[in-house]
């Protein structure tokens, strides 16, 4: 009967495990082996190169505007979308009368923030890139509709909007799924805690610090780990939307660029998978960090 | 989701099998052993008459009928032929794995945006000789061979050191766009040189349309009339040496001086505002609106425009005006290159047939079937000739006459990509006054000098 369990589970994992390792794993370490070589991505030979292509990244100027951005966007986009997430998720519980219950038609704006998610991040690249076209898009229309014309720009064009337009394109596309993901945390808190609170006397803004917050904690932490993911990303949206792409003059650019050029235009897939090696050691840093951080806070 | 000690160790000890799937095609056998067939004059390349072949086109704006006339041709002469033809636009994703795997098809039209870098399979030596097909005399007239048959440049445009590597089957020509309807209304005459260019440009300032427009997303377009205006001062000698990276090509006064007339132009304010902001087809629909009188573009021009021309515009395409008075090339020169190229695979199957399939395709008979459908120029000579042509497509033939042998093309465009993005991000800091056109040569000639360094590179010279 032992021996016959055995036998099933085998067959139940091993099919997926194969899977799993031949299609999942072995491309990251076959990454790992190319990092080391100069394939072209078009042959079937590739030479050993030993670090090289890793000693290479330090002196490339454009990998290194990629990294600033990329860092930039790793400081900003996870704070802003969590804190109007958060802001979001609480007015839609505990907004409407006595702090207690969602303002009115608190279902209905859910639906409407998770909207964004409904799109593929092209296309809201394409339709982010009509707001900001800086003669025809909504953006400067309403500025210089409102007698603010002289804030008209060229967002996509000019080196110190670009950047920040395309953090906002990708916090309001993502914005709505995390209010859905703590609108869910909310919900589970007991809401003798909340009355508690009100019978305090409790403001606002003391019931979300010292209730709200500390219990949602675990899924701030979990948005942080994928947002951060995320802004260590950005390449569809920089792709499609930026001058370019990745201007003007690299100050858009993202690593997933750099990689994507250099191995699918240029054909250095060696040294492509060098930052893709490097990529991947950032973003494993990073949800080790986040993970680490919140063991600690939960012991505290 | 994190990686445990024990699956890291596997992952490691997996590593040898692992990168045999990339370098497992050591193998030296000849697939084309056994297709190929005895040589005639009515045969010159030796095609097995009951061969397969296998093509594949890019089926862009052009389509692939064209491709697929051509294949009729092929199969009247080969009748045991059977053709595999495959029209893709992703030609990149769908070959790269097949050259990887050394099952390449028998002819390739390497073209579109995800075309592989041509130079990256020149070095990877995955592209055959050209040479016994341009020596073969050509499908229409045996007296001539098929390199006579070309417009000047076309054999260049594809040989990588020495070797002709693609035959390319589009000739492009890049100039400046404008009405001739608007300006014939206006009484503007089409600047020659750069002085009466500026004369002009506040001219049509005052009349309240903007001169220029650009497709400043892709700053690369408004690189090709500095560079053709760089080429007419210092003539073929500075468009070789910047070829051919060598020390100070890009501080030569040709191009400082050139640089500088965009600088001027953007400086006394004749570029369209927001145009640095513009993807191509947004800033193509405001020029063909009427909101800017010139833009900077190749001779494709006219057929993206098609749905978006109002009636009786009449877009022409005049040669780039001359920056001096003593410049090396005369005013009608243009740069003017070949694309949409051709390439056998090294390892194709059958390489003759994919051979003799080109020197079908560029016969008369079917580059000018090609012109009339796709309204460009083909890369064959005189496939245009009898024919009436649109307004656009007659001004670019025009244009090819008027520059008769002064016909010239940078390759570094080809070479070597990086520098290209280098001289394209440049231009565009140039002609939205964020850099002079002192720092604009200064940091290419960076950029060219380390490409010059790299020893991982391969080289080419002109």
């Amino acid at each position: 009967m032992r021996h016959g369990r055995w036998r099933f589970l085998a067959g139940a994992i091993v099919p997926a495990l194969v899977l799993h390792v031949v299609f999942v794993l072995s491309p990251y370490a076959q990454a790992f082996y190319l990092s080391l070589t100069d394939w072209t991505g078009v042959a079937g030979q590739a030479h050993f190169v030993g670090t090289d292509n890793y000693a290479r990244l330090g002196g490339d100027s454009l990998f290194l505007d990629a990294v600033r951005n990329n860092a930039l966007m790793l400081l900003l986009v996870p704070l802003v979308t969590i804190a109007l997430g958060l802001f979001l998720a609480s007015i839609l519980h505990l907004g409407g009368r006595g702090g207690r219950r969602g303002i009115a038609g608190s279902g209905a704006y859910q639906i409407i923030y998770f909207f964004p998610q409904l799109l593929s991040l092209v296309v809201v690249g394409v339709l982010w890139s009509f707001v900001y076209n800086p003669n025809t898009g909504l953006l400067n229309g309403a500025l210089r509709g409102i007698g603010l014309g002289g804030l008209a720009k060229s967002w996509l064009a000019s080196p110190s909007f670009a950047l920040p337009a395309v953090m906002v394109v990708l916090i309001w596309s993502s914005v709505g799924f995390y209010v859905v993901l703590f609108s869910a945390a909310i919900d589970g808190i007991p809401q003798e805690l909340f009355e508690a609170a009100h019978l305090d006397g409790a403001s606002g803004w003391a019931t979300f610090r010292n209730v709200t917050f500390p219990l949602v904690r675990d899924s701030v932490q979990v948005a942080f780990v994928y947002l951060g993911i995320a802004a260590l990303d950005g390449f569809a949206v920089v792709q499609v939307m930026t001058v370019g792409p990745g201007g003007p003059d690299g100050a858009t650019e993202v690593i997933g660029l750099s990689l994507y050029r250099n191995a699918f235009q240029y054909g250095k897939f060696g040294y492509a998978s060098a930052m893709g090696v490097a990529l991947f050691f950032a973003t494993l840093t990073l949800a080790v960090m986040a993970l680490r951080g919140s063991r600690k806070a939960v012991v505290a | 989701m994190s990686p445990s000690r024990r699956s890291l160790l596997l992952s490691a000890a997996a590593l040898p099998f692992l990168s045999a799937c990339v370098t497992s095609g050591g193998d030296d056998d000849d697939p084309a052993a056994g297709n190929t067939g005895t040589k005639s004059a009515d045969n010159p390349l030796g095609v097995k008459a009951d061969a397969p072949l296998e093509v594949v086109i890019f089926k862009g704006g052009y389509g692939d009928d064209y491709a697929r006339q051509a294949e009729a041709l092929y199969t009247r002469k080969y009748t045991g032929a059977k053709i595999d033809h495959k029209g893709l636009q992703k030609i990149g994703e769908a070959l790269q794995p097949r050259f990887v795997a050394n099952t390449p098809p028998d002819v390739v039209d390497n073209t579109g945006a995800s075309r592989l870098d041509i130079a990256t399979l020149v070095s990877a030596q995955q592209v055959s000789d050209l040479t016994a097909l341009l020596d073969a005399p050509s499908y229409d007239d045996p007296a001539v061979k098929v390199r006579d048959t070309l417009l000047p440049g076309v054999v260049e445009d594809g040989t990588f050191s020495n070797v002709p590597r693609t035959l390319n089957f589009t000739y492009t020509v890049w100039g400046l766009w404008y009405s001739r309807k608007l300006f014939a209304d206006k009484g503007w005459a089409y600047p020659t040189t750069w002085d009466d260019m500026l004369s002009l440009c506040a001219t049509i300032k005052a009349a309240g349309i903007a001169p220029w427009t650009y497709q400043g997303k892709y700053p690369e377009y408004i690189n090709d009339p500095l560079l053709s205006m760089a080429a007419k001062t210092g003539g073929l000698d500075l468009v070789a040496a910047v070829d051919n990276l060598e020390p100070q090509a890009w501080k030569a006064p040709g191009l400082t001086s050139a640089a500088e007339a965009f600088a001027e132009l953007a400086a006394k304010g004749y570029i369209m505002g927001g145009s640095e902001a513009l993807s191509h087809t947004e800033a193509q629909a405001a020029w063909c609106q009427g909101k800017a009188a010139f833009i900077p573009c190749g001779s494709w021009l006219e057929s993206e425009q098609k749905g978006v021309t109002p009636d009786g515009f009449d877009m022409v395409m005049g040669a780039v005006p001359s920056r001096t008075a003593s410049d090396r090339l005369e005013q009608p020169a243009v740069q003017a290159a070949s694309s949409e190229s051709f390439l056998v695979p090294a390892k194709a199957k059958n390489p003759a047939g994919g051979m003799e399939y080109l020197r079908v395709l560029f016969s008369k008979r079917s580059a000018t079937a090609f012109a009339q459908s796709a309204g460009t120029l083909p890369a064959v000579a005189g496939a245009t000739d009898g024919l009436t042509l649109s307004s656009g497509l007659g001004s670019v033939r025009d244009a090819v006459k008027a520059a008769g042998s002064e016909t010239f093309t940078y390759r570094f465009r080809t070479w070597y990509a990086p520098l290209a993005k280098a001289v394209d991000d440049a231009t565009g800091e140039l002609v939205n006054k964020r850099s002079t056109a002192a720092q604009w040569s200064d940091r290419i000639q960076k950029a060219a000098d380390a490409l010059a360094k790299d020893s991982s590179v391969q080289k080419y010279t002109r």
